[in-house]
């Protein structure tokens, strides 16, 4: 195809930062009318390719070209003019701003005497949103609406700069399955419309809904670009890790022993209500559901982080109250975030700190800290859950999403405990270390750990569970057996109740 | 300020109210303590007392709305008071050796004083990276420093100012009294100036989430620039204004003013990590201040108490906001399922 | 107009952030002494030096509890205050004709109430900043203070007392050791230990850093929070004990600016604001600079005013140097990408 058919071409495109080269002569092309995804694991460079368009960052060497021409971006106006603009993972909405003036900053209509044109912006921007179908009104304050909502505001924001190449990081990230099939339409109806697209996503059922071509980048090195009806998920993963995956899921075949843990009627108002369930010894207990079911409230509820208005929580039969998570790991009850940079880990401590954070009392004598002591047991664990880094000494923060989830796991096996509760354990990780997590969630079930896991995956919610919970709206909509769960009962639970 | 603006989205659900209303409350409680104070006190209320006290408080409105500007940045300014005295100190100085000088040239001055030190506060801190509460309690010390430095030890009396000086405090522009004029200006000017100028709502975005500040093509830096420029604008103005009303320069002169401006804005409603605030919560918040301070002495209470009561005041405001804003957002969460 | 700049912070591992800072503060404290040795034939008698600490040194209890706030990411502004109220309830429970042992002990005990009040504000509400919380008590506490004493003064203390800020614990080759210093080094080192060696240091550092990620951690965050501020707060009426010493009188408005230059001082010895970062050698480094430059600078007759002027800009120019040599280093190697994109 003639380079001038190509709205947007990047050719070789290199980028260093100290110490990693995130990316190695990538090229690039994208047509006008066209959805195309990027695709990679975590750390293949799609962040770093995607800032050099927009022109956060400059490439080190390479090329790129607008409609044939040659350009050189120095910052983000240039690139805004030509009509580049993106949503990024990272939300960039101003919360305390109405609607209106987060879709018009940056560009704003000036009236008399340069003051702003407020009504103008007002009805251009209901305009905008109505054209998305948004149902909100333009003049609210970003701050009340829903993350789904916020994210439609970027949208129109894209929208309202006569966007001719408008970049989605991640879009569904924070969306429930009907929000996502929302923006799957005003996807189409921008394609319609002549506008390019350019999908970032982790998730096939975007990539497969939407888009027409598919560019897939792994360690910063460009591997190839297929059409989206040329190449199926195995062999996508395949060119995303490197290698085939032959079975993501280890065989788990221990039986259940006694119930270890039991919550009853546990309530929290506006947020769930009535949960009962059992766990046993050496069972994976799956609670899935929507975003917004509840679960993670749930999860931090009975870990201490936050107080239940009713209802009681039995450890090994006896009750227990549990108000700070020290309460809950001397019930040997631990707990893994779902956002392991922010509750998880301490990114600017060594990883040694980190792991050994949960169990100071063990290395303290008469008000000392033992350094020694605690660091050698720190190696012990991170050497057992195979964690990449140089040294414990090294910080999380340089870690890949699968290491830091592994430096968690070694922090709470640096307990003692009878009961963990993982949400969402492969969150933001890549395909590879994926098989790693799953691996290590087994061997502790086999050695008699309950697990309870919550998960908005559906694969690795049927093939992990003994057992599964499905939440709805904070109650619980539906209990399956292994055998007995599919995808369409559960996913019936999870949206109709 | 990513933290913060994620705990701000975090939180998506309509405030009741309160927040919306909270100029009402202000004016509620203003009136009701007017009231209780005019029952012990007849003369509280009369026109001459309020019109005194307005003109007393004339100098922390104006201040208080430089402040809101800078904590909207998410910032903070401690050498106000500073500014505020070189200014003062300096022109009191100036007028006191060249009488011939006209008492507007004489403002000008100050001003052009002022806006120099907060350029040079806005450079520190806008293009030098310096956190504004480190960059301003330095500068505080070294204006304060200046100040003394210009004095060498003297003090500007009544006796030794051109009556025209001493008349700005005084006198009357268009039948209200110079200082109060002068208020209104300003505060309307900048009310303006927030809410319907592309300029203002940057300062808003810049305190909001200065990252996306910047995606949006907004030269932080030169914002940050701007508004603790105009905060040394104010500063230098009040500087003129409060040696005339008391009709001395001394080279401590107004310390303090900084922690009563931020308390008016605090008050008023600023959140303190930028973003949001409104202009009339702050002159609501710095009224209140000032007609308490003018209260104390008509209900016959010892000047010694003063502090203790203004201390009170405002823990119980910042306490009774957070209070009513929890309860709100209970009520909020019961209603979800 | 935003090009790619990396982050000011460098993410080098906590250690050699470390060494870098105290290394400097050694350096301008040599340069302090030389510059003083230069200016002022008086300078380098170390009974003069002695003599500085007496005037210093009782800043220093409360610059040690300060070090411990702003490592966690806090900031109290009421010290101050503090010390003020602790001053004048000690003068007025001695006058009232308790002991004087005793109306110690209440004063620290009020120091004490205070910063729970602090504390349990802070750590409760976390909506509101520490700034504006202490920012309120700052008024109560001297408030207090005022109510109590008014414009009269409480003095009349015996002169054991005016020994604890005068007075040598013992005597080196002719030179006296003020009983000050020493009590200020066994608390700096115990400060210094407890925060590097210990386990309760090693809980400031988690909190400053990442305080929600503590709290999942088993670490009761609240009440490290509390006992923070009560530290501080112990601290200030410590200083006031010292204080009122030197100067034989308590009265409301005393320690003046405190709040601010022990913040300063804490700031310059490399303690960062948004916590987690920090040790006690760099604050005491910097608490000796400030302390003996003034002295210095006084032996010349420079006027305080000046004196003023210079720690203000020091505090500034601690921050503003480092940052503008790595915005020119940044800005340098970006103008070289563009001109070579530019063919």
């Amino acid at each position: 195809m003639a380079m001038e058919d190509y709205i947007l071409e990047l050719k070789n495109i290199t980028k260093t930062f100290p110490g990693v080269k995130a990316l190695d002569k990538v090229s690039f092309n994208l047509k006008k009318g066209e959805i195309h995804a990027l695709m990679g694991e975590n750390g293949a460079g799609k962040s770093t390719f995607i800032k050099i368009i927009t022109g956060l960052y400059l490439p080190d060497d390479g090329e790129i070209f607008f409609y044939g021409k040659k350009v050189c971006f120095t910052g983000t106006r240039e690139s805004t003019d030509l009509g580049i603009s993106a949503t990024y993972q990272r939300s960039t909405v101003f919360p305390d701003l109405a609607v209106y003036e987060n879709i018009f900053m940056g560009h704003e209509k000036l009236g008399n005497i340069k003051m702003l044109n407020r009504s103008f912006m007002k009805e251009k921007a209901q305009e905008l949103l109505d054209s998305i179908g948004a149902g909100f009104n333009a003049n609210e304050k970003v701050a009340n609406l829903s993350v789904a909502q916020q994210q439609m505001v970027e949208i129109a924001k894209a929208l309202s700069l006569e966007t001719k190449v408008l970049i989605l990081d991640e879009p569904t990230a924070s969306l429930t399955i009907k929000e996502s099939e929302k923006l799957y339409e005003i996807c189409k109806a921008l394609k319609q419309k002549g506008t390019s697209i350019i999908l970032i996503s982790h998730k096939f059922a975007d990539i497969y809904s939407i888009a027409d071509r598919i560019t897939v980048l792994r360690d910063g090195e460009y591997i190839g670009t297929w059409n989206t009806t040329d190449i199926d998920e195995n062999r996508l993963i395949e060119a995303m890790v490197g290698r085939q995956l032959a079975q993501q899921f280890p065989k788990k075949d221990t039986e259940p022993g006694e119930v270890i843990f039991e919550v009853r009627g546990l309530t929290k108002d506006g947020v769930f209500e009535n949960i009962n369930f059992k766990l046993k010894k050496g069972e994976i207990l799956g609670i899935t559901g929507l975003i917004g079911a509840g679960r993670t409230e749930l999860a931090e509820s009975i870990f201490g982080i936050s107080k239940p208005d009713s209802g009681t929580i039995f450890i090994n039969g006896k009750e227990r109250k549990i108000r700070h998570s020290s309460d809950a790991f001397r019930n040997k009850l631990g707990y893994l975030s779902e956002d392991r940079c922010k509750t998880g880990l301490i990114l600017n401590m060594s990883i040694s700190d980190n792991i050994i954070m949960n169990v100071l009392k063990q290395y303290s004598k008469s008000l000392f800290f033992l350094k020694r002591k605690a660091n050698e047991k720190a190696e012990e664990l991170a050497k057992a859950l195979r964690v990449k880094a140089t040294s414990v000494y090294d910080i999380p923060e340089s870690l890949s999403g699968g290491n830091q989830q592994k430096v968690c796991v070694a922090k709470l096996l640096a307990l003692d405990l009878d009961v963990l509760i993982i949400d969402e354990p492969t969150k933001g990780i890549d395909v590879g270390a994926k098989a790693a997590i799953y691996e290590i969630m087994c061997d502790l079930a086999k050695k008699g750990m309950g697990i309870i896991m919550i998960s908005s995956e559906m694969e690795e919610t049927l093939m992990m569970s003994d057992r599964i919970i499905v939440m709805r709206e904070g109650r619980i909509t539906g209990e399956f057996n292994k055998a007995d769960a599919t995808q369409v009962k559960i996913l019936n639970a999870a949206m109709v109740g | 300020m990513p933290v913060t603006t994620m705990i701000k989205m975090k939180q998506g659900k309509k405030r009741i109210s309160f927040s919306q209303n909270r100029e009402l409350v202000l004016l509620i409680i203003l009136i009701a303590f007017s009231i209780i104070v005019q029952v012990r006190n007849t003369q509280y209320l009369s026109l001459l007392n309020i019109s005194d006290m307005l003109v007393d408080t004339a100098v922390l409105i104006i201040i208080s709305c430089g402040m809101l500007m800078v904590m909207l940045t998410g910032g903070i300014d401690l050498s106000v008071a500073s500014i505020m005295a070189v200014s003062g100190m300096s022109t009191a100085m100036i007028m006191s050796s060249n009488p011939g000088i006209p008492p507007v040239i004489i403002i000008l001055l100050g001003v052009m004083i002022g806006t120099a030190l907060g350029l040079l506060n806005g450079l520190i801190i806008g293009k030098g990276k310096v956190i504004p509460i480190i960059a301003t309690m330095g500068t505080m010390n070294v204006y304060r420093g200046i100040t003394y430095l210009v004095a060498n030890g003297e003090q500007i009396t009544a006796s030794e100012m051109t009556e025209g000086f001493k008349k700005i405090a005084t006198g009357k522009l268009l039948g209200i009294n110079t200082l109060i004029f002068i208020t209104i200006v300003v505060a309307i000017i900048i009310y303006f100036f927030l809410s319907r100028y592309r300029l203002g709502r940057r300062i808003y975005a810049v305190g909001s989430n200065s990252e996306s500040a910047k995606i949006s093509g907004t030269n932080i830096s030169n914002v940050l620039v701007f508004v603790y420029m105009v905060m040394g604008l104010l500063c230098g103005l009040c500087g003129v204004l409060y040696v005339s009303r008391y009709s001395v320069a001394q080279a401590d002169m107004a310390s303090g003013t900084e922690m009563y401006a931020i308390a008016a804005c605090v008050l008023g409603g600023v959140n303190i990590s930028g973003g949001s605030g409104k202009l009339q919560g702050v002159l609501l918040g710095a009224i209140l201040i000032g007609f308490i301070n003018n209260a104390l002495p008509m209900l016959l209470i010892s000047s010694f108490w003063k502090q203790a009561i203004q201390g009170v005041i405002i823990l119980a405001a910042i306490l009774i906001n957070v209070i009513i804003l929890r309860r709100s957002d209970r009520m909020l969460k019961k209603g979800r399922i | 107009m935003s090009i790619q700049r990396n982050t000011m912070i460098q993410h080098s591992s906590i250690k050699s952030m470390f060494f870098k800072r105290e290394m400097i503060l050694f350096y301008l404290l040599i340069i302090v002494n030389i510059f003083n040795a230069i200016t002022s034939e008086y300078y380098l008698d170390v009974g003069g030096i002695m003599q500085a600490t007496r005037v210093f040194l009782d800043k220093g209890f409360v610059v040690l509890g300060m070090t411990y706030v702003l490592m966690i990411g806090e900031i109290d502004i009421s010290v101050a205050s503090i010390i003020a109220l602790c001053s004048c309830v000690m003068g007025v429970v001695y006058n009232a004709g308790l002991s004087l042992p005793i109306a110690m002990l209440i004063c620290i005990g009020v120091g004490a109430l205070c910063g729970l009040l602090n504390g349990i504000l802070v750590a409760k509400f976390r909506e509101l900043a520490s700034m504006i919380i202490t920012l309120a008590t700052m008024s109560l506490y001297r408030g207090i203070a005022w109510i109590l004493l008014g414009d009269k003064a409480a003095g009349g203390y015996p002169d054991w007392f005016t020994f604890l800020s005068s007075g040598d614990l013992f005597k080196i080759g002719g030179v006296g050791v003020p009983f000050i210093l020493i009590v200020f080094i066994v608390f700096a080192v115990a400060f210094g230990v407890i925060l590097r060696k210990g386990v309760f240091g090693k809980k400031l550092y988690m909190v400053g850093n990442n305080a929600e990620t503590s709290q999942y951690s088993g670490i009761k965050v609240f009440n490290i929070r509390v006992i923070v501020f009560v530290i501080i707060g112990i601290m200030s009426s410590i200083s006031a004990i010292f204080l009122t010493s030197r100067l034989a009188t308590a009265r409301p408005n005393v320690a003046t600016n405190y709040e601010m230059e022990a913040i300063a001082i804490v700031i310059l010895g490399g303690v960062k604001t948004d916590g987690g970062s920090g040790t006690v050698l760099g604050v005491v480094l910097s608490m000796f600079i400030v302390g003996l430059l003034k002295y210095g600078l006084g032996l010349n007759s420079i006027c305080s005013e000046i004196i003023l002027i210079v720690v203000g800009a020091l505090l500034v120019l601690s921050i503003l140097i480092p940052n503008m040599s790595q915005i020119i280093k940044q800005n340098t190697q970006i103008k070289k990408v563009i001109r070579s994109q530019k063919y």
